[in-house]
């Protein structure tokens, strides 16, 4: 029997094997947006984490003579801020704060949310309408009111916004491990693997996990975004981190006042706000088109 | 390749009056992540006014990116064709979009698979019809309003009045493809394009909507271009055929003769390897392996790594379409000795 | 093929209705009689074919069976042993000896799990060490005409469709079942693809003793691959039989309009008229009665009123059909009156006291 099926192989011509995740490279490696995207990052990311050896001055020391100096000038190559410090500095430095304010939030939602979403979508009845009606209730408040209305209540500083955002981010993770849980859960191979005798455990473990935490995965990526908006928002209210440490949110606060003085010097934090977080916006499509397999 | 064809032309348009439908030499390929994929590689027919083209191939053999063709519907900035495509005198390659919207509809019409696609879910059948009628004929709502119920009955949706004020979403499979088809002949086209229409159908209502096109078409006096995987269906519904294969027609003919007396071996295994009872307990016949992928085509006959009569010279030089008789004609060097 | 043996497969009035919710408070609003008292039994080494238009219950039949979705009713008896009671066979045991393949050869493959891993996941679960499903798997990708070495480390998506079904087959039957149940599982391939199949299919029941449930809306095919026939209508069993007692002389008007509607594979003899008109009705609130008689050009007061049950034609051929002009005496012009008529009904009596 088997010479009589075999000759169905013949023509198949064999294609490379590859793996999943180095396919997924491949298409990354043709997406020039997502290269430059990375490569941005990832300039913020090291600046940020080797600050004290690459900042060329003391991001704290101050100077009443040298306020508000021009974007090149000799010495502070990206100027001084209101109180006389150095700008590059102050951004390399500022950097560190924004980004672990930006990204631990998300971290956190994302364990967090996977599970109350992948629990109750492969659950489902009476366990998902408890956890989807509670993140309902979140999802009720707009994501910047709710921030800073934690935030308030539970006191400025650096932990208790890290952790205000992390509740205003749990409730979309959670809604979207849901939705995903569910749509997986109804696909063919979780009945076949429901069919092989497998119990609900080993099915999330080995065929709903690998299919959720994908998608779940860039959707939080692009969440890093808003995340290092926001967490800026609460330290330019005045919720976040204090004066005098450098942080892009606070420090937009604090050169506000001098936005007629020297407007390009003052709008340097919010340039970095703005880059950062549109690399992560755009890391997180081109990830979203490159792990789509069927494409 | 293209010499072989001009041939077969020459007798017949001298005396009868222009086809409807001229296609020469027609390519489509597209740029993908992939490299190039050369969906069609080099097609041509023609086609008279009342007649019935069943295109005939499996999936991946170019037959439905053919008929998207005619009509330009191919994302433009992935797309590139060469060759030409003539409907009614109109040059459709090279037509603006303007021009193209107007052919679109009126010239040339399309049903699809899956009806749903056709219809906009948020307005009702009677609106999408009357709107396509009044956009392209200009004519008052309550006359478009009117045609739309014409276009119903002519269909033979039951209590058409009723079904006018339908959600596509409210009316089942059949009712839904008999109303697409309505909406495809609102503005009386010259060329009707149906892609694998009843292919999702149930086999009762499949052959309900075969004989309907049949029927319309006779009344209207259209040209329809078919397309399907199915050889029953084009025995139902073709005069002629073209079996596609690889992005080429390797056989075309009067349907009878195609199936009746087919040339080539991919044709001969298509027929063979369509399960019919009277095979019971037999061994069913196959075409071994898969369709060739059309990123990287073989050289020479693209089907000769899956025909059981390949010899050396089929993998040398590209097979052109042999003539034994006048309408009927194929791609394989067995005819020519 | 012996009557008098144990039927592998005894199902007895299986039943299942989906509520349909609607509203505000997520009340039942109506009800689809998605199965509906189906009967029927499958002989060791036999291929029952299952056909039936969209909505027939056919599939949900097959994931009843799989106890996939849980019957409201009915017992399913697998080699002597009820299904999921007592002192039977429990249900993940019964999935160890009854497998199924699904119509979509993509959705059925997790697309982040190697062919390998996919095949080797069943026994695995079942308690094989991961070795020995592995070497499992490699022998029956083999079996099904892959070649492991090719074969194993590659992902769903980088196999054509044909090949997945394959594939399939192989992880259904890593478990070695002895029935394996085929949802429309060579609808979406092509032709050539399908004839390939199909052989695969009646090589591996020779070689490996299997009985096959085949289920699809093919007339041809089931024709060719079946010993008996089940022919479905709206949850319910219309008619029953071996193929040739089905394909060559049809009781039911509906097998009857089935298959007639085939094509001819002829072109100087095409069907001119259709066989039935309208589309198969919703399974929500079916007909009353005989369900099909609203497509039915025979159908009379009695469809309408009583229900036909299966009555037996010809028992050699084990050919039974569903309908009214077969039941002798049923009421129906066209059926046989051996047994005297009743007397008529007398409505009119009712309307001269009003």
């Amino acid at each position: 029997m088997a010479e009589t099926t075999l000759p169905g192989l013949v023509p198949d011509v064999p294609i490379a094997s590859r793996g999943y995740w180095s396919s997924v490279f491949r298409r990354l490696s043709g997406d020039w947006t997502t290269i430059l995207c990375l490569v941005v990052l990832l300039i913020i990311i090291l600046s940020a984490v080797f600050a004290p050896w690459i900042a060329p001055a003391d991001p704290y020391k101050t100077s009443v003579i040298r306020r508000l100096k021009d974007i090149g000038t000799p010495g502070f190559p990206l100027g001084t801020d209101e109180l006389g410090r150095d700008m590059l500095s102050r951004l390399i430095h500022g950097g560190r704060l924004s980004l672990v304010m930006g990204i631990t939030p998300v971290i956190n939602a994302l364990i967090i949310g996977s599970f109350l979403g992948i629990v109750a979508g492969f659950v489902g009845g009476k366990i998902n309408m408890v956890i989807m009606r509670t993140v309902d209730v979140f999802y009720a408040f707009p994501s910047v009111l709710l921030a800073i209305a934690i935030s308030g209540a539970l006191g400025a500083g650096l932990v208790n916004s890290i952790v205000s955002l992390t509740i205003v981010f749990i409730p979309p993770i959670t809604r979207v491990a849901e939705s995903v849980t569910t749509s997986v859960r109804n696909l063919d191979f979780v009945e076949a693997a429901r069919a092989s005798g497998a119990g609900g455990f080993t099915i999330i473990r080995v065929h709903v996990l690998g299919n959720v935490l994908g998608p779940v995965f860039v959707f939080a990526t692009g969440l890093i975004s808003v995340s290092i908006i926001l967490a800026s928002g609460l330290s330019f209210l005045g919720l976040g981190v204090r004066p005098p440490e450098p942080e892009w949110g606070l420090m937009l606060n604090t050169l506000r006042q001098s936005i007629y003085v020297n407007p390009w010097v003052c709008a340097l934090p919010g340039v970095m706000i703005f880059i950062t977080s549109i690399c992560f916006n755009l890391m997180s499509d081109g990830l979203r088109s490159a792990m789509d397999v069927r494409a | 390749m293209t010499a072989a064809l001009r041939q077969d032309q020459s007798p017949v348009a001298e005396a009868a009056p222009a086809p409807l439908v001229t296609v020469e030499n027609l390519t489509v390929s597209f740029k993908g992540g992939d490299g190039v994929i050369k969906a069609v590689n080099g097609v041509d027919f023609t086609l008279e006014r009342g007649k019935v083209l069943t295109i005939l191939g499996e999936s991946g053999s170019g037959k439905s990116v053919t008929l998207k063709a005619m009509m330009r519907l191919h994302p433009p900035r992935k797309t590139s064709y060469t060759g030409r495509i003539a409907i009614g005198g109109r040059e459709i390659l090279s037509l603006s979009d303007r021009e193209l919207g107007q052919v679109r509809g009126s010239v040339v019409s399309m049903i699809f698979q899956e009806p749903m696609l056709a219809f906009d879910p948020v307005y009702t059948i009677g609106q999408q019809i009357a709107e396509t009628v009044v956009r392209h004929e200009g004519v008052s709502r309550q006359a478009a309003d009117k045609r739309a119920l014409e276009l119903l009955e002519m269909v033979q949706i039951p209590s058409a009045a009723r079904r006018l004020k339908a959600y596509p979403h409210e009316m089942s499979g059949g009712m839904r493809q008999r109303a697409m088809i309505a909406l495809a002949l609102s503005c009386r086209p010259d060329l009707l394009l149906a892609d694998e229409p009843t292919t999702a159908l149930d086999a009762t209502v499949q052959m309900q909507v075969l004989i309907l096109l049949r029927q319309l078409q006779r009344e209207m006096g259209m040209a329809v271009i078919f397309v399907t995987h199915d050889m029953g269906v084009a025995a139902e519904i073709a005069d002629e055929v073209a079996v596609m294969y690889a992005g080429r027609f390797i056989e075309t003919g009067p349907v009878g003769d195609v199936i009746g007396r087919r040339l080539h071996p991919y044709t001969e295994g298509l027929l063979a390897s369509t399960v019919h009872g009277a095979q019971r307990g037999q061994r069913l016949e196959t075409i071994a392996g898969a369709p060739p992928n059309l990123a990287k085509l073989p050289s020479g006959c693209a089907f000769a790594p899956r025909c059981r009569y390949v010899e050396p010279r089929c993998r040398e030089t590209e097979v052109p379409l042999f003539h034994p008789k006048p309408d009927h004609a194929a791609r394989c060097l067995r005819i020519d000795r | 093929m012996e009557s008098k043996a144990q039927p592998l497969l005894l199902v007895k009035d299986l039943k299942k209705y989906f509520p349909i919710l609607g509203g505000v408070l997520n009340r039942k609003v109506a009800t689809v009689q998605a199965v509906d008292e189906v009967s029927f039994e499958v002989a060791k080494g036999e291929t029952l074919g299952v056909v039936g238009e969209s909505g027939c219950g056919k599939s949900t039949t097959a994931r009843l069976l799989m106890r996939l979705i849980e019957p409201d009713e009915g017992a399913v008896i697998f080699d002597g042993e009820g299904v999921g009671e007592q002192h039977g066979l429990s249900v993940r045991d019964m999935r160890r000896n009854m497998q199924m393949v699904f119509q979509d050869s993509y959705a059925s493959l997790n697309p982040r799990l190697t062919i390998e891993e996919s095949i080797a996941f069943g026994p695995k679960v079942h308690g094989v060490s991961g070795k020995v499903a592995r070497e499992r798997a490699r022998a029956l990708l083999a079996k099904v005409g892959l070649d492991p070495n090719l074969f194993v480390r590659r992902y769903p998506h980088e196999l054509s469709g044909g090949q997945r079904q394959r594939v399939n087959i192989a992880r259904a039957l890593a478990l070695e079942p002895r029935l394996v149940i085929f949802d429309e599982a060579v609808s979406a391939l092509d032709k050539s693809v399908e004839a390939q199949v199909l052989n695969l299919l009646n090589d591996l029941k020779r070689e490996m003793n299997l009985t096959y449930i085949f289920i699809s809306h093919d007339l041809n095919v089931v024709q060719y691959i079946s010993d008996r026939v089940l022919v479905m209508y709206l949850g319910k069993v219309v008619e029953t039989g071996t193929v040739e007692a089905i394909y060559g002389d049809p009781r039911h008007p509906y097998t009857r309009a089935l298959l007639a509607s085939m094509p001819s594979m002829d072109p100087g003899n095409r069907t001119t008229a259709p066989a039935l008109t309208g589309d198969p009705p919703n399974p929500i609130n079916p007909p009353s009665g005989c369900r099909f008689r609203t497509r039915c050009a025979f159908a009379e007061e009695i469809c309408a009123s009583t229900e036909p049950r299966l009555e037996m034609i010809h028992p050699a051929e084990r050919h039974a059909a569903a309908c009214h002009m077969e039941i002798a005496g049923s009421g129906h012009s066209k059926a046989m009156a051996t047994s005297p008529p009743k007397a008529p009904p007398q409505p009119q009596h009712m309307g001269v006291v009003a």
